[in-house]
């Protein structure tokens, strides 16, 4: 039943992945791009990290392709069909994915199966993040901070 | 549930799919989808070996993708403002014509 | 003893029903335990849109002192049949040059996220059909999916009003998400955890065996409630907020270019919306399926959320037939200057609650803080010296 799902929702995954890599019209390749995300989310779950299966749809799905797609709205003029595809960036990555296939395959340490671990709750995350994860989390927020502002005011118009 | 290698496949696949779209298309919009792809790819790989490696009393694989998760989409917002700021300026979006610095 | 029986009977059916396939996988009776769920929801919920939806008609015609509609069946009350056979047989229009994937899937998309949502909620004692670590995570994260489909509805139909339609809809939406999950976050951590059940159970006790310990019987749940009731509001597109389908602005908003079956998908996507945060405002703050007052326990635990979710429902329906339209710039100024700040103040006065001792003392406490910051804003926002006396011209 495990195999099953995973074979299921790795097959959605890369599907959507190569769809959003590869579609000429903008906006279906922004709408594969989220289902990719469904798909990661699925995995996440699978693997038993519900709570960050649960940030990733509200994050990525929820805020980062809703901005993707609204980017696109407002970048129209020559959207619709990207011009120009760069055939030596398929043979980049293709040799790219050799090569970490070939590292993974001779690496006999990752070959092991799932050990079975307790169940990771909310709360414990929450204490992790913070006790000993409380400076990270400070700095995340000084970050998104900066973010915020710094994007606020690369689109604010000039005062004429 | 699969052996942990299987996981670092698709992981790879992913980040490659990412790599891809980064690299060989010529709308900014598009590179960062792809970049957006990869760090993906890198979240489940870091979850992936936190569910299969040695069970540590934080749970640091699980905490690294919360603030690589944060940390994109902080990067997400800035980039997309980068390029409405840039269309704005040049009415286009093929990252080829952003070749004012050359020479 | 008997009302363990009346409150527990939906559960000891289900389990009658499971125990046909006692000698089935394991697999099988978990599939066949979350497709009674689904199918229970489902059932109950469509059930309850028929009826709100007729309901709606005639609370709405009362206050206009006129009669509901009342000919077909008794007191009018099968009339979401004839709409329903009305819609099916209504002729699919779809634009020829719509995006015809991508017009298709936003009805289902939106459909699906609202009923999604519906699976966290605790509708009586052990009734949960999905109860995960993270339920109200979950509301949220499916919740946030909704602007994804709007948008797809307006661009999909590849005209203009529909796209301006659509992007005024996600802009209110994602400015008053942030005041609905940053009021969800006082509770969260006076409860310390984020599953519904146990923030239910939280609020299981009575002072003086007549007052129950709900969420909004302290100043910050009751603010909090307030916020959360609006942004409720804003996140259906219900009135006073929906300019995203008013009628005499901008036809239907992003629903313009759908006709028959799917236009009837997005009303239905609509009120589940509606009936999803009242059932998550009653978990939060109204004491869940708990009953008010000790003596009156003895009547069965979903009554009393069904109960509590009709009066909400209720007072959407109130406020429909009350207001008049806000404009979308109020409605945005509403959100970052007023609401935001107020949300931050209920996490602050949900603390001072909790450190000065849950009694009275923490009572009066987080009131002040909430009155200070109340006062101080209504006093920095005040539009009343902004704008010049009305000068009224007549034709001459």
């Amino acid at each position: 039943m495990n195999s099953v799902a995973f074979i299921l929702i790795a097959i959605l995954t890369l599907a959507a992945a190569l769809a959003a890599a590869s579609l000429p019209k903008l906006i279906h390749a922004a709408l594969s791009f989220a289902v990719t995300f469904v798909g990661v989310a699925a995995f996440f779950f699978l693997l038993g990290a519900e709570f960050i299966g649960l940030v990733q749809v509200f994050v990525y799905i929820g805020a980062v392709a809703v901005l993707i797609v609204f980017t696109i709205l407002l970048t129209r003029r020559d959207a619709g069909k990207d011009r120009g595809f760069n055939w030596g960036g398929v043979v980049i990555a293709i040799a790219v994915f050799g090569g970490l296939l070939w590292a993974i395959l001779h690496t006999p340490a990752v070959s092991i199966a799932a050990p079975n671990i307790e169940a990771l709750t909310v709360k414990r995350i929450g204490e992790a993040l913070m006790t000993s994860y409380v400076w990270p989390l400070q700095c995340v927020g000084v970050l998104l901070t900066a973010a915020l502002i710094g994007a606020l005011i690369l689109v604010m118009e000039e005062k004429r | 549930m699969p052996i942990l290698s299987i996981f670092l496949i698709v992981s790879a696949a992913l980040f490659c799919t990412g790599l891809l779209a980064a690299l060989s298309r010529r709308h900014a919009i598009f590179i960062l989808i792809g970049i957006e792809m990869m760090l993906a790819a890198a979240n489940l790989n870091f979850i992936a070996f936190w569910r299969f490696g040695p069970q540590t009393q934080q749970p640091i694989g699980v905490m690294v993708a919360i603030f690589s998760i944060a940390i994109a989409a902080a990067e997400a917002a800035v980039g997309l403002a980068l390029v409405i700021a840039f269309y704005r300026h040049y009415r286009t979006t093929n990252v080829d014509q952003l070749n004012q610095l050359k020479g | 003893m008997s009302g363990d029986v009346v409150d527990q009977i939906f559960i000891r059916a289900k389990q009658w029903l499971l125990s046909w396939l006692a000698g089935a996988p394991d697999w099988i009776v978990q599939v066949a335990s979350s497709l009674l769920n689904i199918f229970a929801l489902l059932g109950v919920f469509l059930t309850l849109f028929a009826l709100i939806s007729v309901l709606e008609r005639k609370i709405l015609g009362r206050m206009q002192n006129r009669y509901g509609p009342n000919r077909v069946g008794p007191f009018g009350l099968f009339q979401p049949i004839a709409d329903g056979i009305k819609m099916l047989i209504k002729e699919d229009i779809v634009p020829a040059r719509a995006d015809k994937i991508v017009h298709f899937l936003a009805p289902i998309l939106i459909a699906a996220t609202a009923i999604l949502a519906l699976g966290v909620i605790p509708y009586g004692r052990n009734m949960t059909p999905f109860a995960i670590d993270g339920g109200i995570l979950f509301f949220f994260a499916v919740g946030s999916t909704t602007e994804l489909a709007v948008f797809m509805a307006g661009w999909g139909s590849n005209n203009k009003f529909s796209m301006l339609g659509a992007m005024r809809a996600i802009a209110q939406m994602v400015s008053y998400e942030l005041p609905l999950i940053i009021t969800t976050l006082p509770i969260v951590m006076v409860v310390g955890a984020l599953s519904p059940d146990a923030i239910v159970a939280a609020q299981s006790n009575y002072s003086f065996g007549f007052v129950p310990h709900w969420f909004v019987t302290t100043p910050w749940g009751a603010a909090a409630f307030v916020l959360f009731f609006v942004s409720g509001l804003v996140e259906s597109n219900r009135t006073p907020f929906d300019v995203p389908e008013g009628e005499s602005e901008i036809v239907a908003g992003h629903m313009t270019e759908y006709s028959g079956f799917k236009y009837a998908t997005f009303f239905m996507a609509e009120y589940i919306g509606m009936f999803a945060i009242s059932g998550l405002a009653v978990t939060l703050f109204l004491g869940g399926w708990h009953a008010p007052v000790r003596v009156l326990q003895f009547i069965p635990s979903y009554v009393w959320f069904f109960a509590k979710l009709s009066a909400l429902l209720f007072v959407y329906i109130w406020l429909r037939g009350t207001l008049p339209r806000t404009r979308i710039d109020h409605i945005m100024n509403f959100a970052w200057k007023f609401m935001l700040p107020m949300a931050f103040t209920c996490i602050l006065a949900a603390a001072v609650w909790h450190y000065t001792g849950r009694g009275v003392a923490g009572w009066l406490w987080s009131l002040a803080v909430i009155g200070i910051v109340y006062i101080a804003l209504s006093i920095l926002l005040d539009t009343r010296k902004r704008f010049a006396t009305r000068t009224y011209r007549f034709a001459e």
